[in-house]
């Protein structure tokens, strides 16, 4: 249940704008990913185009090629729809919907695509996917309570087992954690090394330390000025990202010396 | 010696005043003020002929004012200004009050002896001038009610809003959901915001001009009186919806896109659910702004003394034209007392109608607002 991502000479547009430019990436199956920079050098904007979430913005489009095992997204006739319900997304800020139950929440890729599951499936998939983001023992007991009720590290969990209850083959997290305190944020790392697995992770962090305890590879996002579109900088394995960079500017931001 | 001072605890309390407390008006000095100025109202309002208006304008103009003396000459100018602000913002509240109080007030008194069985139970067919003469004249109970006027009020309404509430919601979610802020999204804001200060009367005459051009001239029946409410309840209903779909925030609407969930499914499953209260207790408004027109009902509907329970065929009484037919032409033009108990008690009613559906949305609100218990 994973599949590989290779992304060809990708340019992304928000109108005129040219956000980012030149990507070429190849993402494993059944690794960890990070991707590193510093803010605004569109590594938000680069994993949203992984499964066509820019879109939702008026006036972005992208440029170039984005192979799922092989298969363009962005080939004609492709429906950003089927490519989403293959590769998930957790955001920033966890977003359980507010009138559903935690069951409901787990439940929601599949009941607001109206497919009709048996009461007994419903309740495996609620407990495996639970299960799977390290929150059914805290919420076996109240799983007909509103998802807003949970700690916000648990609402973030709740938001990743939604997220693989509909069997994607890669999820992208922009910044999970970053909304989250030191102990929760362990309970989605630790998460994140069992999810590599079974899934294809990328994961969007501001937090070098956290990029470079979870992930196997790195790539560092850079920009070169306000108004520049932002660049893939260095791809490498973590360890050779943080111990004996290619590039002058990945060792720079490493190494806190950034600027 | 500021360094002991300092470093000690305080000392038990001195006998002397407090240096912190200086300059300050006890508590009882401004319900002195206030009673300064209620007996000095009274005495200046007598002057002139004493009425408990005068009096109570007198007071107010003089409380305002020598609170504000009092205050700069004990606290200062600052504090003197604060106490004048303080009371103008009450007299202000208390001003915008009155009014609703005073209607509240009469409309009870004036509406509740003829809160009768028979008012609310029978409608106004075969009651003549005579009759009503008869009870003048024999002291009994006024007889006729408005209970074709409450039907003509419930079904206009209901029709209203099945009209209203769909084209309104819809809308809204093409305003909010599908439109980019191009010219078609800005031509409907645009008439939206035209039709809220739209005249009712207009309203009205558009109704029964499209019916009569359909239909024949003279058309008027219930289901056109709908037509004509439900152009004053579309804006209400579409402005209120677009406020309460712009405050879902986006990541609820991304959170769905992100599992695969087609967006016409997201706006269905979750952005019109998660802003369902506001949308509903917004509609609830809208009806209680339209329940009690009367200028466009009595172009549309006509006006009628019997039990109508048919909105496509025949005349229909509403509460707002009983009340106004009661008054204008009383039943009978001599006793004139029947007639004005009668309309008093079907304002009372409307008020009533409108209270319940207030509640109504409070309780919707509360319903339907999204839980957050543990």
């Amino acid at each position: 249940m994973s599949k590989r991502i290779d992304v060809k000479d990708l340019n992304v547009y928000y109108g005129d704008f040219l956000a980012v430019e030149g990507v070429n990436i190849n993402i494993d199956p059944k690794s960890v990913t990070a991707f590193i920079g510093p803010s605004g050098c569109g590594k938000s904007t680069f994993l949203r185009t992984l499964n066509r979430m820019h879109e939702v913005l008026p006036g972005a489009r992208v440029k170039g090629e984005v192979l799922l095992d092989g298969e363009d997204l962005y080939g004609p006739g492709v429906d950003p729809v089927t490519v989403r319900s293959q590769i998930g997304m957790v955001f920033q800020r966890p977003n359980p919907f507010p009138t559903m139950s935690i069951r409901d929440n787990v439940l929601a890729g599949v009941k607001l695509n109206n497919k009709r599951i048996s009461r007994s499936d419903a309740d495996d998939l609620v407990e495996k996917s639970l299960t799977g983001a390290n929150l059914w023992k805290e919420v076996k007991d109240r799983l007909d309570k509103p998802g807003s009720g949970l700690s916000g590290g648990q609402q973030q969990r709740l938001c990743i087992a939604r997220a693989i209850a509909v069997a994607p083959q890669v999820i992208l997290m922009d910044e999970p954690c970053s909304a989250l305190d030191p102990i929760s944020t362990l309970a989605i790392e630790d998460l994140i090394e069992e999810l590599k697995n079974e899934y294809t992770v990328v994961i969007v962090t501001h937090n070098m330390q956290q990029a470079a305890r979870v992930s196997d590879k790195t790539a560092f996002f850079n920009i070169a000025g306000t108004g520049k579109p932002g660049k893939l900088i260095e791809y490498s394995d973590t360890a050779v990202i943080f111990s004996n960079p290619r590039e002058k500017a990945t060792e720079d931001y490493v190494s806190g010396r950034f600027g | 010696m500021p360094q002991l001072t300092t470093t000690t605890p305080p000392a038990p309390a001195p006998v002397k005043r407090s240096t912190l407390t200086k300059n300050q008006l006890p508590g009882w000095a401004m319900w002195a003020v206030l009673a300064g100025s209620l007996i000095l109202g009274a005495a200046l309002s007598s002057l002139i002929g004493f009425h408990i208006a005068t009096w109570a304008l007198f007071s107010a103009l003089i409380y305002v004012a020598a609170g504000y003396f009092v205050t700069l000459s004990v606290e200062g100018a600052r504090k003197a200004k604060d106490r004048f602000a303080t009371n103008l913002v009450y007299a202000a509240f208390i001003v915008a009050l009155l009014p609703l109080v005073s209607v509240i007030v009469t409309v009870l008194a004036k509406g509740i002896p003829g809160l009768t069985p028979h008012l609310l139970y029978y409608s106004m067919n075969g009651m003549t001038g005579t009759v009503d003469n008869e009870t003048v004249a024999n002291g009994t109970p006024v007889i006729g009610g408005v209970y074709h006027g409450i039907v003509g009020t419930l079904l206009i309404t209901t029709w209203a809003t099945i009209i209203s509430v769909p084209i309104g919601l819809l809308t809204a979610v093409y305003l909010v959901e599908y439109s980019k802020g191009g010219t078609l999204a800005r031509a409907i804001t645009f008439f939206v915001d035209v039709m809220t200060g739209i005249p009712s009367i207009v309203a009205g005459l558009f109704a029964a001009a499209f019916f009569g051009l359909v239909f024949g001239p003279g058309t008027r029946t219930g289901f056109v009186a709908a037509v004509a409410l439900s152009v004053l309840m579309i804006p209400v209903v579409v402005r209120s919806t677009e406020e309460m779909l712009k405050i879902v925030p986006n990541e609820l609407r991304e959170a769905s896109y992100a599992l695969g969930v087609r967006k016409w499914r997201t706006i269905l499953k979750v952005v019109v659910p998660t802003a369902i209260s506001g949308i509903a207790s917004g509609v609830t408004l809208a009806i209680a702004r339209v329940i009690g027109e009367t200028a466009p009902l009595l172009v549309t509907a006509g006006f009628v003394n019997s039990i109508n329970w048919n909105v496509f065929g025949g005349w229909m009484a509403t509460l707002p034209t009983f009340i106004y037919r009661q008054l204008m032409n009383p039943t009978s033009p001599t006793n004139t007392d029947p007639s004005a108990q009668r309309a008093w008690a079907a304002a009372l009613i409307l008020i009533i109608f409108v209270m319940l559906l207030n509640l109504v949305a409070r309780l919707i609100a509360r319903i339907f607002a999204p839980k957050s218990g543990r």
